[in-house]
């Protein structure tokens, strides 16, 4: 990447964040791109979906998603969390995750909500739900702990 | 050991050709035994996770380790069967260094009966410096044919 386009992601990443643009902001990121990630804003939530797709297709037999898949889903609903939290377009560092997969993944739209567990000077602690038709039926959970820039 | 090569082989050609996911993200089996799975993805800017610093998403990484921890399972079972991820714990050590392929090598440590214990690491040139270390375990389910009970899972 060169250091123009460095710049121009950005402030196109600042801008996003500004205004509450998930789309834009997931748009800037290319692994999230190639997912096909995409989100609304219900309340001061962030929701982040991945649309049902040939391309996040682990098993054709069954069909299912690929848990990888599921699993970048529910990383990027965590920093997307944080970073609307801490009103800064820094995407945070993931220290760890751990997934636990509860259903197969149909081949739907699949939507990832995120919720701040703890918020340290340093660790913020995240809990992340994956659901498609129902969301009293996750088809995975994620917690992990992300790094943050403290307060200056 | 030749019907074990052969299920190897197998599993690998299934690994490398079947998902569309998998092939979207290069990704690609490149040792398989009873014991350990070696798997491979090639650099790609599509991959990049933060695109201030171009290091790798973290789904990127999970889905190395939990594909190859799959793969390894099956080959330690010695069978064709429904293998689940249960659970799966990824810790970044350190970011990845930029441009650079991503190996995943994982062991299945402990296979029972139906449940299957997987360790690994993610790493660029060198295991003894990892990129990630991961921990994760895995369901297996005879098909209905073979008259096992079914398992809890899936």
């Amino acid at each position: 990447m060169s250091e123009s386009n460095a710049t121009d992601a950005n402030a196109a990443l600042a801008e996003a964040v500004r205004r509450r643009d998930l789309p834009a902001f997931l748009a800037q990121v290319p692994y999230a791109r190639l997912l096909g990630l995409t989100g609304r804003w219900e309340g001061d939530e962030p929701l982040v979906c991945m649309p049902a797709s040939e391309r996040v297709i682990g098993n054709p037999v069954l069909p299912a998603l690929h848990g990888g898949a599921i699993g970048g889903l529910l990383e990027s609903a965590a920093f997307v969390r944080v970073i609307w939290m801490q009103g800064q377009p820094v995407v945070p560092k993931v220290i760890n995750l751990t997934v636990e997969y509860l259903r197969p993944g149909q081949v739907v739209d699949t939507w990832a909500r995120a919720s701040i567990t703890k918020e340290g000077r340093r660790v913020v602690n995240v809990q992340v739900r994956a659901f498609q038709s129902d969301e009293q039926k996750p088809i995975a959970i994620a917690h992990g702990h992300l790094l943050i820039d403290g307060p200056e | 050991m030749g019907c074990m090569s052969e299920l190897c082989d197998d599993l690998k050609r299934l690994f490398n050709e079947m998902s569309p996911y998998l092939k979207l993200l290069g990704f690609e089996l490149e040792e398989l035994d009873p014991t350990y799975a070696l798997a491979r993805l090639s650099y790609s800017a599509d991959l990049v996770g933060d695109p201030r610093t171009g290091v790798i998403h973290g789904g990127v990484v999970t889905t190395l380790l939990d594909t190859a921890g799959g793969a390894v399972v099956l080959a330690a079972s010695g069978q064709l069967k429904l293998v689940a991820t249960l659970d799966l714990r990824v810790d970044y050590l350190r970011p990845a260094r930029k441009k650079r392929d991503i190996y995943g090598r994982v062991e299945c440590y402990r296979l029972a009966r139906e449940v299957a214990f997987v360790r690994g690491v993610a790493f660029e040139q060198d295991l003894e410096d990892p990129i990630a270390s991961m921990a994760a375990t895995y369901m297996t389910q005879n098909s209905s044919v073979t008259g096992t009970k079914e398992g809890a899972h899936v």
